[in-house]
C-alpha cells in the first residue's frame, strides 16, 4: 500500500492515496525510507510525523505503509545497549555511518546474529497462557531474561528446545485451542503506545531505596510509584536522575535522555560500566537500558522516546522485576508534542501546548505501578516512573509542571538558591512532598523500628521551625532568640549540612544505606536532645555548640559503609561525656 | 537539469512564494537572480503541491516579481571549507569580505551539520587553563565544552571572552589550535575589538571570522552561526585542530529567528519566540564536543545579553538548559569596579568534575572549590543581614564570613583583564582566603588536605 507526498513542512509530511492505511501505522517515506507515523487521516490524505530529518523530501515521493503501529522489539540484547528514540541501536549506527547519525538507517533493535543460551523451564505438554515463562536466558551476569509466551496467546506446548539461538530462531511451538501452531522465538513485538497487560495492580507498599538521604528518609518513593523532579537549569536535575539510576535498589533501570545534552548520555555510557551495584557487586551497566534522543536529534523521535522507554520497562516488569524508568526531561517531550501540534494547525491550549497535554502526561505516569504479572506463577513486578521537568525560568506555574504535579505522588522540588550555595542535592525540604509516607511507614517500622519515622517527623519539624525563626532573625537579629530557639537553629543547620547535603562525586558519600541514614539522623537528633536537656540545667550555649564531637558529626557522613556503626557510637559516647562535663562545669561556676 | 522559474507570486520578507514548481524538496537551497544579475539565497521551508515557500537568507530588497528568476539547486545551503579559511574574514553568508581571493574549496559541507551520535562522543575531560580564577578555580572549562557567557547591556563580556581566547591553553600541550569567531548582529566596534585583539596577539592567523554586523540583514543571522560551526567542525574533526568557537550575540540570533517565525505566522511560544527555539538553539550548541577517535575538539563560548538582566528570559533560560553551565556577569560587581565581574554563585560548569583533581589540576581542587562557593554564599548572606541590622547583629563566625566575602571579591574575582593566573596560583589564593575562616567550618575539605595545603 503506497501513497504520494503532497506537502512537506519540517517533520510533518502529508501524503495522499493512503486510504487503506490505519491511524498510527508506521510508514516509510521517500527513497531514503525515512521512518514516520500516521497522526491523522482525512479522506485518503494522511498527516505523517517523520522521525528523521526531512530535508530533500518533496511532493511526488513515495510513502509506503507497513500496516503496523509503532512497535518495539523485546527480547535479549536490550540491556547494556543504547538506543535512539525509535529503538535503533546507536553503537551499530555508529559502526555503519560514523560519528553523525545519517538518515534512513535501518538497523534492527535486537542483534539478529548474536546467539543466546536458552534454557527451557517449561516442557512439552505444558498448558501455557500469555505471560507464562517457557525458559530463561542469562542476558548479563546480573540479569536472567525470562522468555515468556506473548500476551493473548495460550495453548499446549508441543516442543521446546534447549541450546544456542538467535532472537528470531524458533525455540518452542505452541498449539492453541483451535489447533493452530505458533512458533515462538525469544523476541516479541509490542506497540509502544499501548500498555502491556498484567493480571492486577496493587497499591505500592515497599520503598525504593535510592541511597540518597533526603529522598529515602524525608521524601521516600515507593516501588511502583511516580515522582517528578522539577527545577531550573543548574539546579542538579540530571545529577539527581543519575544518582537514582546508579543506586536505586531495582533490578532494571531504563534511562531515557529525552531532548537533553549528548555529553550526559556519553557520561552514563562511560561511567556505568565502571560503577558497581552496592547490592550484588555487578557493574551497573549490566542492568541498564539507555534511550537517547539528544536535543540535536530529530524532534519527532523525541516524542516517541518516552513510549519506547516505558514499554521496555513494562516488558521487564512482566518478568517479575522491579524496574525504574527515569525520563530526563519530560518538558522536552511536551515541547515536541507542541511542535507537532503547531504544524498540524491544531487549536492550542495553554502556552501553545496542545489541549491533550495533561492527558498524555497522565497516561505516561499511569503506566507505572506495582502489578501481579500475567502467568500462572503469580510473580510480581513494578515500574517506578521518575520524570525530570524543566520549567521555563524555574517557574512551576507552567502547564507541564502543573499537569505533572496533578498526577505524581512524590515531588522533589529543586531550588536554585540551594544550588548557588552548593547545597546538593538541591531538593528543597519545605516545598517537596511525598504522598507515600503513610503507605510506607509500616515497612520502615517493621525494618528499623518506629523510631525511623518519628525521627523523620522530628527533623522535618525542626527544619520547619528554622524557617520561621529565620524570618525573625532577618528582622531583629540572632540575639533576640532564646537559647532553645538558638539550639533549634543550630540543629537545623546540622541537619542541612551534615545530613541532607550529599556529595554525588565522593565515593563514601554517594550512596548511604538505610542503616547509615538512620544512625546519622539519630546522632544529630541526640545532640539536639542532650543539648536541650543541658540548656535547661543552665549549661552555657556557646560551650555546647563548640564541643569537638559536634565537628565530628560534620564529617560523619564520610564514614565507610562497614565502619559507620562503631564510629557513630564513639561520637555519641564522647558527645555525652562532653555535654555532661559542660553541665557539671556550669554547676560548679 | 536546473530550471529557472519566473513564477514568484509573493515576497513578504523574509518569505517568498514560488508557484508552478516541480521536483522541489524541503530544505533545498534556492538561488534568486535579480534583473541586475545579483544573486540572493534562500531555503525551501515548505512545499505543497506545486507551491514552494522559500525563506530568504538575505535581504528581499530589489526582488522584482516579474523579472527575478528562481533556481532550486537540489542541495541544502553549503559552505566551502578548506584549511585556507584560517586568517580570513567572511560575511555572514560565508563570502570573503577581506579583499582576498575566493576560497579554493577542499569540500562543501551542509551548514546544518548532522546530529552527533551520543555513542560516538568522547566525554570532555581535559582541563583548559584560561588564566581567569573564577573560571579555572570554580567553573572549570574543559575541552569540548559549551560554556556560554550570560551578560547584559553595558557589561564587559567582550573583554572577558577576548581574555579567554588569548590565554586559554591545555597544560603541557602544544597542539594545533584555531579560533572561529562569529559576529552575529553586533556593532562594528565590538567586532573590531575582537579582531584587533586577535591581531595584537598574533592569533589572527589562526582565526576564521564570520561577520554579520548590526546593519546587515537580520535574516542572514540565522545562517551565520551555522556557517561558523561548519567551519569549526571541518577544522576540528577533519584537520585535528583544537577549535575555540566564540559566537556573539545569541540574543540577536534568537530575535532574527523570531522575526522569521512571525512572518511564517507560527503560534508563538513565550515572549513571541517560536516554540522550537529550544530545539533550534540545541542544534547549534550540541555541535560542540569531541568525538571518539578524533584528536580535534570544538569548545564553544556563546555570548548572550540577557534582556533586562533577566536570567529567566527565554534566551538565557533555554540556553542554560542546553549548555554545560554558564558564566554569569553581574552588574553589581561591575559597578564596584571588579574586573571581570563574574558572579560566581549562579555560574556553573557542569563538566568540571571530570576535568579537575589529581593528575589534571591538583588533588585539593574539588574540595576547595566547594568550600569557596559555600563560604562566599554564606558571607554574602551575612553581609545582607549586616546591611539591615548592623554589624553587631552578626555572630563572630558570620563576621568572618562577611570579611571573607569581601576579600574574595577583591582578590579572587578582581584580577583584571591582563592577569594570567596559573591554576596553582588560583588554588593557592583560594587557600589564602579560606585561612580567614575558622578551621571547624571547613567541612567540605578532607582534613589531610587542610593539613597539607593550609599555610
Amino acid at each position: 500500500m503506497s501513497g504520494t507526498i503532497i506537502k512537506v513542512s519540517g517533520p510533518l509530511v502529508v501524503a495522499e492515496g493512503l486510504s487503506d492505511a490505519n491511524v498510527s501505522d508506521v510508514v516509510r517515506v521517500g527513497s531514503q525510507r525515512l521512518i514516520g507515523e500516521i497522526l491523522n487521516m482525512s479522506g485518503d490524505k494522511a498527516s505523517i510525523q517523520v522521525y528523521e530529518e526531512t530535508s530533500g523530501l518533496g511532493p511526488g515521493a513515495v510513502v509506503e505503509t507497513t500496516g503496523m503501529p509503532m512497535s518495539v522489539e523485546l527480547g535479549p540484547g536490550m540491556l547494556e545497549n543504547i538506543y535512539d528514540g525509535i529503538q535503533r541501536p546507536l553503537p551499530e549506527i555508529r559502526e555503519m555511518s560514523g560519528a553523525s547519525i545519517s538518515r534512513g538507517t535501518d538497523v534492527p533493535a535486537l542483534n539478529r546474529s548474536k546467539k543466546w543460551d536458552f534454557v527451557p523451564t517449561a516442557k512439552a505438554g505444558d498448558k501455557l497462557s500469555g505471560g507464562d515463562v517457557i525458559g530463561t536466558v542469562q542476558e548479563t551476569s546480573a540479569i536472567s531474561h525470562k522468555i515468556m509466551v506473548p500476551p493473548g496467546l495460550s495453548g499446549t506446548l508441543l516442543s521446546v528446545e534447549e541450546g544456542s539461538f538467535t532472537v528470531t530462531d524458533t525455540v518452542a511451538v505452541l498449539e492453541d485451542e483451535k489447533g493452530v501452531k505458533h512458533e515462538l522465538s525469544m523476541m516479541q513485538r509490542w506497540p509502544v503506545r499501548i500498555n502491556r497487560p498484567y493480571a492486577r495492580k496493587f497499591v505500592p507498599s515497599r520503598p525504593m531505596n535510592s541511597g540518597q538521604r533526603i529522598i529515602d528518609t524525608l521524601f521516600p518513593i515507593a516501588k511502583g510509584g511516580t515522582a517528578a523532579v522539577p527545577g531550573p537549569f543548574g539546579s542538579g536535575k540530571t545529577v539527581v536522575q543519575h544518582q537514582l539510576a546508579k543506586w536505586s535498589d531495582v533490578d532494571i533501570v531504563v534511562y531515557i535522555g529525552c531532548g537533553e545534552r549528548g555529553n550526559e548520555m556519553t557520561d552514563v555510557l562511560m561511567e556505568f560500566p565502571e560503577l558497581t551495584d552496592p547490592r550484588n557487586g555487578e557493574p551497573l551497566m549490566k542492568r541498564t537500558v539507555l534511550i537517547a534522543n539528544t536535543s540535536d536529534m530529530p524532534v519527532a523521535a523525541r516524542e516517541a522516546s518516552i513510549y519506547t522507554g516505558i514499554t521496555i520497562a513494562e516488558y521487564f516488569r512482566d518478568m517479575g522485576y522491579d524496574v525504574a524508568v527515569l525520563a530526563d526531561s519530560t518538558s522536552r517531550w511536551a515541547e515536541a508534542l507542541r511542535e507537532m501540534s503547531g504544524r498540524l494547525e491544531e487549536m492550542p491550549g495553554e502556552e501553545g501546548y496542545p489541549a491533550y497535554l495533561a492527558s498524555r502526561i497522565a497516561q505516561f505516569y499511569e503506566r507505572a505501578g506495582c502489578v501481579e504479572c500475567l502467568g500462572a506463577d503469580g510473580r510480581q513486578g513494578s515500574v517506578t516512573a521518575i520524570g525530570a521537568v524543566s520549567p521555563p525560568g524555574g517557574d512551576i506555574s507552567e502547564p507541564v509542571s502543573q499537569a505533572t504535579m496533578r498526577i505524581v505522588k512524590v515531588f522533589w522540588a529543586l531550588d536554585s538558591s540551594l544550588a548557588y550555595a552548593r547545597h546538593f542535592p538541591a531538593i528543597n525540604w519545605l516545598t517537596s512532598y511525598s504522598l507515600y509516607l503513610d503507605t510506607l511507614a509500616p515497612w520502615y517500622s517493621k525494618e528499623f523500628g518506629p523510631k525511623y519515622m518519628t525521627n523523620r517527623d522530628k527533623a522535618m519539624h525542626i527544619l520547619q521551625e528554622e524557617n520561621e525563626l529565620q524570618e525573625i532573625v532577618r528582622l531583629v537579629g540572632q540575639d533576640a532568640l532564646g537559647a532553645a530557639d538558638r539550639l533549634t537553629m543550630e540543629t537545623a543547620k546540622m541537619l542541612r549540612e551534615d545530613f541532607l547535603q550529599q556529595n554525588a562525586f565522593v565515593d563514601e558519600d554517594a550512596y548511604s544505606s538505610y542503616g547509615k541514614q538512620f544512625e546519622l539522623m539519630d546522632l544529630i537528633l541526640s545532640f539536639d536532645e542532650m543539648s536541650r536537656a543541658a540548656l535547661e540545667k543552665g549549661a552555657d550555649m556557646k560551650a555546647l555548640f563548640a564541643i569537638p564531637s559536634k565537628a565530628r558529626i560534620g564529617r560523619a557522613k564520610m564514614a565507610a559503609p562497614d565502619r559507620y556503626k562503631e564510629e557513630y557510637a564513639g561520637i555519641l559516647a564522647d558527645m555525652k561525656k562532653e555535654i555532661d562535663a559542660i553541665i557539671e562545669g556550669g554547676e560548679d561556676a | 537539469m536546473i530550471k529557472d522559474y519566473k513564477t514568484i507570486r509573493e515576497v513578504a520578507s523574509p518569505l517568498m512564494v514560488v508557484e508552478q514548481v516541480e521536483g522541489v524538496t524541503y530544505d533545498e537551497l534556492a538561488e534568486i537572480e535579480l534583473p541586475s544579475g545579483e544573486l540572493r539565497r534562500g531555503k525551501v521551508l515548505e512545499v505543497e503541491g506545486d507551491k514552494a515557500v522559500v525563506q530568504l537568507f538575505e535581504s528581499a530588497q530589489g526582488i522584482n516579481l516579474a523579472q527575478s528568476k528562481v533556481r532550486f539547486l537540489g542541495h541544502p545551503l553549503e559552505l566551502a571549507v578548506s584549511e585556507d579559511m584560517l586568517g580570513r574574514v567572511f560575511n555572514g553568508m560565508g563570502r570573503p569580505i577581506d579583499g582576498g581571493p575566493e576560497l579554493l574549496a577542499e569540500a562543501y559541507r551542509d551548514i546544518n551539520g548532522m546530529p552527533m551520535n551520543p555513542a560516538a562522543r568522547a566525554y570532555p575531560a581535559e582541563f583548559i587553563q584560561t588564566g581567569v580564577s573564577t573560571i579555572d578555580g570554580l567553573n572549570t572549562l574543559v575541552r569540548g565544552q559549551k560554556l556560554p557567557i550570560f551578560s547584559a547591556s553595558g557589561l564587559p563580556h567582550a573583554a572577558l571572552a577576548a581574555q579567554i581566547a588569548r590565554q586559554a591553553k591545555v597544560l603541557g600541550d602544544g597542539e594545533n589550535f584555531a579560533v572561529v569567531f562569529a559576529a552575529v548582529g553586533i556593532t562594528f566596534e565590538e567586532s573590531e575589538y575582537f579582531i584587533e585583539d586577535f591581531k595584537r596577539t598574533g592569533a589572527i592567523d589562526r582565526t576564521v571570522v564570520f561577520s554579520n554586523l548590526a546593519n546587515d540583514p537580520a535574516v542572514e543571522r540565522i545562517a551565520t552561526p551555522r556557517m561558523a560551526l561548519t567551519a569549526a567542525e571541518y577544522l576540528a574533526f577533519e584537520k585535528d585542530m583544537q577549535v575555540l568557537v566564540i559566537i556573539t550575540d545569541i540574543t540577536n540570533y534568537a530575535e532574527a529567528l523570531r522575526e522569521v517565525s512571525a512572518a511564517k505566522k507560527e503560534v508563538p511560544g513565550r515572549r513571541g519566540y517560536p516554540g522550537y527555539l529550544y530545539t533550534d538553539l540545541a542544534t547549534m550548541y550540541e555541535r560542540a564536543g569531541r568525538r571518539i577517535g578524533c584528536k580535534g575538539s570544538i569548545t564553544m563560548i556563546p555570548i548572550l545579553t540577557m534582556p533586562e538582566d533577566d536570567k529567566t528570559h527565554p534566551i538565557p533560560d533555554l540556553t542554560g538548559y542546553i549548555t554545560e553551565g554558564q558564566i554569569i556577569l553581574s552588574r553589581d560587581l561591575h559597578r564596584k569596579g571588579i574586573v571581570p565581574p563574574v558572579d560566581v554563585l549562579p555560574s556553573l560548569s557542569r563538566l568540571k568534575d571530570k576535568g579537575i583533581g589529581e593528575g589534571k589540576t591538583r588533588e585539593d581542587h574539588a574540595g576547595t572549590m566547594n568550600q569557596l562557593f559555600a563560604a562566599y554564599s554564606r558571607g554574602k548572606d551575612a553581609k545582607e543581614l549586616m546591611t539591615i541590622l548592623g554589624e553587631a547583629a552578626l555572630s563572630d563566625d558570620d563576621k568572618l564570613f562577611a570579611k571573607f566575602a569581601d576579600e574574595f571579591e577583591k582578590q579572587y574575582v578582581n584580577q583584571g583583564n591582563t592577569t594570567n593566573r596559573s591554576i596553582q596560583e588560583t588554588l593557592d589564593l583560594g587557600w589564602k582566603l579560606l585561612s580567614i575562616l575558622p578551621r571547624a567550618e571547613l567541612k567540605r575539605i578532607k582534613p589531610e588536605l587542610i593539613e597539607k595545603y593550609m599555610k
